[in-house]
Order: C-alpha cells, then sequence, then structure tokens
C-alpha cells in the first residue's frame, strides 16, 4: 500500500527551480533513500513534505489524504514527523524537555503522564537515556542528531523524514544509526531518508530515488541506482 | 522545564498562588490609611506599582517565553483609558475594566493573526506602530466629528481603584504562574527557541502566538481603564503614550525577563524610583532614569533574577546581603514617603519588613536556581 504519494510537486525560488514536477510515491514499511548532488532541492522537498514551505504546484496524498497546503503542524499531527539536516531543537531545554515537546503536542489530547512515559520509551529507544538531563548544547554531535530523530519519533508518526542524520558522524557511529533505522522501520514507521553516506544508502534503503536540479532523474533499488548511467554521471562517479 | 525530576511534589506548586494570594490581601486592608474622599499617599502609590505590574507581567507572559517583543502596550492600554473616557459616567468600574479588557482582545486578536507571521524586529515595529496609529486615528476623529481634543474622565475613589488593580494584580500573577507550568507555557517557551522546531512536533503555532498576545492585551486594556479613572484630563497623546509601551520593557529586562519574580520586582523598583525622581528631580528625572537602566543591562544583562541564577555559591552569600540591604534602604525610603505624607509608622517597621520580605523572597530564588549550577 503506498502511504505518500505526489503529482507534479514544484517549487521555485524566483527564477531558480528548486524543485520541479516531482512525481513519486512510498511504501508502507518501506525505506525511501533521496540522493543528489548538492543544491539538488532534496531538502526542499522535505519542506514542502513537511508544509515548512509552500509548494506552487502539486498535490500530496498522505494514507489517501490531501496534506499539501496544510500547515506544519497538521502536517505532523496527520502522523508524520522529521527531523532538520541543521539541528532544531530547544536550547533552553534540557534532552528530556525536547523529547517531552514531541510528545506533548504531537498528538492532540495526550496527556502529561502519556506524554512522560512515550518520552521515556523513546529516549530508550534511540539509546539517550544517559544525556536526559543535560542541556542540547553539552551533549555530542551524534547525540544532537540522535535527539532530532527522538523529537520526531516522540510524536509517534507513521512516516518519518530524516534529513541527513549521519553528517559529521564517524564509521561507528554511522553503523549505530544504520541499526537505529532500521529498528525504526522494524517498529513499523515508514522512513524517508537524505543521505550523502553512500554506504548506509546502498545498504538499508528498500528504493532510492534521484534529484538533480530538483528533477527526478532516476528511481529505483540499490542495485538499479548503482549501475545507473545517467546516476554514475551526474552524482556517484566513476569507480 | 524537566518535568521528571523538577518541580516539586503536587502540593508544593501551590504555595506560591497562596503567597500572592495572602500577601495581596494583605495589602487590601491599606485602603484604611485614607478615606475615600481622602486617599492616603501610600494607596496612591499602590495604585501607580500595580499598575505596572499588570503592565509587566503581562508583557512578560507572552513575549518573555515567544520571544516576539511587543511594544503595542500603550496601544491597549490607552483604548482602556478610553473607554473609561466615553463610558466612566454610566458604568461602574469593574464594567468597565471588563469591557476595556474584552475589546482589547479583539483588537489584540485581530492585530495577532495578521501580524504574528512577522519575524523578528518586524513584529516589534508593527506593535509600536499600532500605538501611533491608534493615537492619531482617535485624534483625527475627535478633533473631525466630535470637534473636540480631549476628554474629562469621571473619577471613581482612589481606594476602589486600589482594590480593582489589587483583583487584577491577583488575576494576572497567578495566570502567570500557571501558564509557565502548563502546556500552554511549554508551547510558548517552544516558539521561542526554536519556532520551527515547534511547529513541526504539531504546536499550533499562530494559535498559540494570538492567543497569548490577545489574553495579555486584555489585561493591559483593564488596567488601563483602571488607570484612566485617576487622570481626570485625557487626550490621545496623553492615552497613548509611547513610554507605557517601553516602560514595561524596562521593568522586565531589569528584574529579569522569562522568570516569574523579575517583572513583579522590576515593576515595583521602576516605579519607585520614577516617583521619587519626578518628585525630587523632575529636570533630571530622564537622565538619571535612563543612566540606572544602561547601567542596570550593562551589568545585569539577565536581570536581577536571572544573573542571580548564574552566580557561585559566595557570590550568592553577598549578593543576598546586598539584596536585603537593598530592602532595607527600600523600606527606609518607604518611610520617608509616608512621612512627607503626614503617615508615621514607627521608624524600623518598615526596614525591617522589606529586609525581611527580601531575604526571604531571594533565599528561594537562589535555592531554585541551584540546580543549573550542577548541570
Amino acid at each position: 500500500m503506498k502511504i505518500l504519494e505526489g503529482k507534479g510537486v514544484s517549487k521555485s525560488f524566483g527564477g531558480l527551480k528548486a524543485v520541479s514536477d516531482v512525481e513519486f510515491y512510498v511504501e508502507e514499511g518501506e525505506i525511501l533513500g533521496l540522493i543528489g548532488p548538492n543544491g539538488a532541492g532534496k531538502t526542499t522537498f522535505f519542506n514542502l513534505l513537511s508544509g515548512a514551505l509552500p509548494m506552487d504546484s502539486g498535490t500530496v496524498l498522505f494514507g489517501g489524504q490531501k496534506i499539501s497546503g496544510l500547515k506544519p503542524n497538521q502536517i505532523c499531527r496527520a502522523g508524520m514527523g522529521r527531523t532538520f539536516q541543521a539541528a532544531k531543537n530547544f536550547p533552553g531545554m534540557a534532552v528530556y524537555g525536547n523529547v517531552m515537546m514531541g510528545a506533548l503536542f504531537g498528538k492532540p489530547g495526550r496527556s502529561a503522564s502519556e506524554a512522560e512515559q512515550i518520552t521515556d520509551e523513546v529516549l530508550d529507544f534511540v539509546g539517550l537515556t544517559e544525556y536526559k538531563d543535560k542541556m542540547v548544547t553539552d551533549i555530542p554531535l551524534s547525540a544532537q542528531k540522535q535527539l532530532e530523530v527522538a523529537r520526531a519519533l516522540a510524536t509517534r508518526p507513521k512516516l518519518l523524514l530524516l534529513d541527513e542524520v549521519m553528517a559529521g558522524l564517524n564509521p561507528t557511529e554511522v553503523e549505530d544509526a544504520m541499526k537505529l533505522i532500521l529498528r525504526i522501520r522494524d517498529s513499523g514507521i515508514t522512513v524517508i531518508m537524505i543521505e550523502h553516506v553512500m554506504r548506509a544508502i546502498m545498504t538499508i534503503c528498500d528504493r532510492i530515488l534521484v534529484l538533480h536540479h530538483g528533477a527526478k532523474i532516476a528511481e529505483g533499488t540499490p542495485q538499479e541506482i548503482s549501475t545507473s548511467k545517467t546516476v554514475i554521471e551526474i552524482y556517484l562517479g566513476e569507480s | 522545564m524537566n518535568r521528571s525530576n523538577g518541580g516539586g511534589s503536587r502540593i508544593g506548586q501551590y504555595i506560591i498562588p497562596i503567597i500572592i494570594i495572602a500577601v495581596l490581601f494583605g495589602l487590601s486592608f491599606l485602603t484604611r490609611t485614607g478615606t475615600s474622599m481622602r486617599p492616603s499617599y501610600i494607596v496612591v502609590l499602590f495604585v501607580s506599582i500595580l499598575n505596572y505590574i499588570v503592565l509587566a507581567v503581562s508583557w512578560n507572559i507572552f513575549s518573555g517565553p515567544s520571544g516576539y517583543i511587543a511594544l503595542s502596550t500603550a496601544a491597549f492600554f490607552g483604548l482602556g483609558i478610553y473607554v473609561s473616557a466615553l463610558f466612566g459616567e454610566s458604568l461602574p468600574l469593574p464594567v468597565l475594566m471588563i469591557l476595556a479588557g474584552a475589546i482589547s482582545f479583539v483588537i489584540a486578536a485581530i492585530i495577532g493573526v495578521i501580524t504574528l507571521r512577522l519575524r523578528g524586529v518586524y513584529f516589534t515595529i508593527f506593535t509600536f506602530g499600532l500605538v501611533l496609529l491608534l493615537q492619531y486615528l482617535i485624534l483625527w476623529y475627535e478633533v473631525k466629528f466630535n470637534n473636540l481634543r480631549g476628554r474629562t474622565v469621571a473619577s471613581v475613589p482612589y481606594n476602589t481603584v486600589f482594590l480593582s488593580l489589587l483583583v487584577l494584580v491577583g488575576i494576572v500573577l497567578l495566570a502567570a504562574y500557571f501558564v509557565r507550568k502548563s502546556r500552554f507555557g511549554m508551547a510558548l517557551s517552544g516558539i521561542g527557541e526554536c519556532e520551527d522546531a515547534a511547529a513541526h512536533v504539531g504546536v499550533n503555532t499562530t494559535m498559540v502566538k494570538v492567543i497569548a498576545f490577545a489574553a495579555t492585551s486584555f489585561a493591559i486594556g483593564a488596567a488601563g481603564a483602571a488607570k484612566a479613572t485617576t487622570m481626570i484630563y485625557i487626550d490621545p497623546p496623553i492615552a497613548f503614550n509611547v513610554m507605557m509601551s517601553f516602560m514595561p520593557v524596562l521593568m522586565v529586562i531589569f528584574g529579569g525577563a522569562g522568570t516569574f519574580l523579575g517583572p513583579i520586582i522590576g515593576a515595583i523598583a521602576f516605579t519607585i524610583l520614577q516617583e521619587q525622581l519626578t518628585t525630587k528631580w523632575p529636570k533630571w528625572y530622564m537622565i538619571i532614569f535612563g543612566t540606572v537602566m544602561i547601567i542596570s543591562i550593562v551589568f545585569l544583562p539577565k536581570g536581577l533574577v536571572g544573573t542571580i541564577g548564574e552566580m557561585k555559591s559566595m557570590q550568592k552569600k553577598i549578593a543576598l546581603l546586598g539584596i536585603t540591604a537593598g530592602f532595607m534602604l527600600i523600606g527606609f525610603g518607604f518611610t520617608q514617603i509616608l512621612e512627607a505624607a503626614g503617615v508615621s509608622i514607627g521608624g524600623l517597621v518598615f526596614p525591617l519588613l522589606f529586609g525581611i520580605a527580601g531575604f526571604v523572597i531571594f533565599a528561594n530564588v537562589f535555592k531554585r536556581h541551584k540546580g543549573k549550577e550542577a548541570a
């Protein structure tokens, strides 16, 4: 079943077509990779899906419901969580408070005790329990990336958008992040991830979508993408 | 912010509200120091103090956590003044205050929906423009259609104004206290710390901002209606005095933005300072006032209460001593004010009372901020 599908998704900034006429779908329970050179429009694409930016044209259906045109908080409550490439957190709150925000507001009518329970579960799930009383500015980069994921998970999404959660991590940390994403998928959450770490993309993604200059230039399994001539020319390079 | 191990017991969170109500109830007895015809100076002074407490605390409920610096205080305060000027003859003060509050609420909600998508300094500029817009709009209307510039306001006995403001202060303080601990308060701080992140975890940022802005404007409008009845004559430049937009901000910055006690302390300190300066050195008033403001921001960038939170334990002890002494000085000042007004209450009563109150309050503040130091 398709959990998310879009047609003609476009966004221009002045004369620059950041995302142009992208058609796509995401199967429930899969991990979809989104790759492309810098400036290809990947983050803009995420911003359009999550409502951070209004799209110029196109429609997006989430679980059969039209979400294009909704505001970020409405899209979040419809069940789509996201992380930000440059971590956007609440610096005045401890790690616990940051995750609590997601748990409290992610769905309407959650009681404080329910939210506390969700927060504890999520902190445990991503492995942040040891940092829960630390301020966000005092924890290492890998933990900040995990916190982004935790805050989004605390809203209890059906679909999670991950924007370069592995950037700047060392090989061991990348390994842990890959395991975390697989565990998220296994818990029943569909994942779309933007990533430049090819090893991770090729290992864990079920399908990959390639953007270049805002347009979709290829789509397929990791096998197909890694052997596609256009993708190699534009992005991967000869090995 | 951390709910799991902060806070204290369930009963503990009601101690401060009970103290607030008790103190305000105690203050209500001040009406006995004068008659309704001839109010005592202390009641007159307290009307000013309570008025500024409403403005500063209200401003801080919205702008403190959200980071949206609103300079519209004078606009809603002025609307309140005009409500009293127009209907003061026919309506009792509490009704006037509710009416002024309701009008301010509606206008603030409309303005909020239009402007709260503006971020940063643009919102500030717009809200400041609102003060001037209303001022000149009303001036134009009055001159053109009513052929008058100002109006007289039906006066209400000072004791009544004092008691009405006391109730309003009570409501505003309890609101400020409970909002901080609530889900709504967390949403407001989330907006202030990272609006994008807040929106993406499901906070309806527009609605939270509009409700907070409109609700605090209600209190500001109500305060304007009450204060107006002590003003006798008003015209648009008096009613929409831009200083009323800046004073609460300065008071909050001085006391400590985003804290509960900060705005209260700032309002009390600055009202007394203003009162003293305008009576003793009317020509030098602005110069001294501005200098005090600059010095306090340079040396206490996080405000009195915020700075205390960052001190080391030895510094805290010294600061506590200094604060107690400062409070005793204020007490001496108070005694002098009262003597000048012809009321003599024994030499050391006020200094001791103020000193003890200051010590107890700030010892509590020091204790509360201990946790942060360890982290």
